[in-house]
């Protein structure tokens, strides 16, 4: 039985859904683990420590362990407690808390290398600490931590297949879904593949584009 | 009978760094429209002490008044943080390396603080911003990011993000020392316009020349205690004390 890609065209419909999905669920995680990643860098450089020791075991316990245990314990372990979220939200909780983690590792350095005289002459001026942080400090730090995040967010959009094994039919899901009626496992993965490779292509201009117009702010 | 009350009044500052004692027990009254240059030694304290005035570096012992108000009250910490905010709306201060926000273009960096903390509106922030600006005669970089300027216009884009808080006194930590020579008159030009303006000032610096044609007094400091203080023809020319004659004469060898 050889290569038959003719069968393919018959499951447009569905890549495109897998397609979609693999998107939305990417950018959910995205913006999710780039705020959470914020917030934990600030709670861990500025905190009192009943909150912050606390969220660095919540840290050790997502970059210590597999992403993959992480969905499950999300989307089937939440239920036990009474938790029960849709595919989608679990995908896209676990998947952006555990980019956020990393992102905030990336923040907390920048935070700390934003110069000094930074928080004193915003301080001078009257604005309070939290202030301080989100005008000045803040925007700094993030300008200039893009280009590391942006290579978290393509590895983000590549771990987001992992979400399959929780029954979102993003990408990877269709492909399967696809197979389980042909039995043409090599077409449907290399039709995949193409595809992640150009929504990569996609995600890697805009983060291109954005790099660059914070460069022109400097 | 009626106390008369300097309108800034340093009273027993002292602060020490763990066991280093960096100002022991000065005290420092200020006049309103008064202008004092700190100069001194590097390592003598000078700009500790002014650091102590708006609270940036917090003294270990002794009051900072101004105004009538006591800027280093003794409160629990989130009111004390809204004290402090409210009191260094009122003092502006410029620094050595300019800080100002590269994030920002110039009118951001004058308009932010106003619209922030004192509610202004978009066009009356950008009316104060092109107004200050005029002022220091840089009208024409209001939309530039502070990466596009000299180090004279970074430091005059300061004072006016500075005078836009509309202050009642204003702190100079070594305004020009960190500028190639060429560009020092212009920032010392605005300073003289602010003179002129009765803006209360208290400078550090270490430009003896300025410091004599713009202050009306000068605190000579060394080992965090004012050694001298008096007009500035006397201090400048008529020095009393050894450790002021000494330092005089090796900064102006150094000038040379």
């Amino acid at each position: 039985m050889g290569l038959d890609f003719s069968v393919v065209p018959g499951f447009f419909d569905v890549i495109m859904q897998g397609v979609f999905w693999t998107i939305a669920i990417t950018v959910a995680a995205a913006v999710l683990s780039f705020f959470g990643g914020i917030f934990f860098a600030v709670i861990a450089l500025y905190a009192p420590r009943v909150i912050s020791w606390p969220m660095k075991g919540f840290e050790w316990l997502f970059m210590g362990t597999p992403l993959l245990l992480q969905l499950f314990l999300i989307y089937f372990g939440l239920i036990q407690i009474g938790i029960d979220l849709p595919a989608f939200v679990a995908g896209s909780l676990g998947l952006g808390l555990h980019f956020a983690v990393y992102n905030s590792e990336l923040i907390q350095t920048s935070i700390l290398a934003v110069d000094k005289g930074q928080m004193e002459a915003a301080r001078t001026l009257g604005l309070s600490r939290g202030q301080s942080l989100r005008y000045i400090v803040i925007p700094q730090a993030v300008r200039d931590v893009i280009p590391p995040i942006g290579n978290n967010m393509i590895a983000l959009l590549k771990d987001s297949a992992l979400v399959s094994v929780i029954g979102v039919t993003e990408l990877t899901l269709s492909a399967q879904l696809a197979i389980g009626r042909t039995y043409r496992p090599f077409e449907f993965y290399a039709v995949a593949a193409v595809c992640y490779y150009i929504i990569n292509l996609g995600m890697e201009a805009v983060l291109r584009r954005l790099e660059r117009r914070v460069q022109a702010s400097r | 009978m009626t106390h008369h009350r300097p309108f800034v009044d340093i009273r027993h500052a002292q602060k020490c760094f763990g066991e280093l004692e960096v100002l022991k027990d000065i005290s420092l009254q200020v006049e309103q429209q008064q202008i004092v240059a700190i100069i001194g030694p590097s390592g003598s304290g000078k700009s500790t002490l002014l650091r102590a005035i708006n609270d940036l570096d917090p003294l270990t012992s002794g009051e900072v008044w101004l105004d009538g108000v006591q800027v280093n009250k003794l409160l629990p910490h989130a009111q004390y943080e809204k004290h402090i905010n409210q009191v260094r709306q009122q003092i502006g201060m410029v620094f050595q390396h300019f800080n100002l926000f590269p994030h920002l273009t110039v009118r951001e960096n004058i308009t932010l603080a106003p619209k922030l903390l004192k509610g202004v509106s978009d066009d009356e922030a950008n009316a104060l911003a092109e107004q200050q600006l005029e002022h220091v005669g840089l009208i024409d970089r209001i939309d530039y990011h502070p990466s596009q300027l000299s180090g004279g216009q970074k430091q005059r884009v300061a004072i006016a993000r500075a005078l836009a808080m509309k202050p009642k006194l204003m702190l100079f930590d070594e305004a020009t020392s960190a500028l190639d020579p060429e560009l020092v008159e212009e920032v010392n030009q605005v300073m003289k316009m602010l003179a002129e303006e009765a803006m209360t000032m208290i400078i550090v610096t270490h430009e003896m020349g300025f410091a004599e044609s713009v202050c009306d007094r000068v605190l000579f400091m060394d080992g965090g205690v004012v050694v001298e203080e008096g007009a500035p023809e006397v201090v400048f020319h008529n020095p009393t004390q050894d450790r002021t004659k000494n330092f005089l004469r090796k900064h102006l060898e150094g000038a040379k």
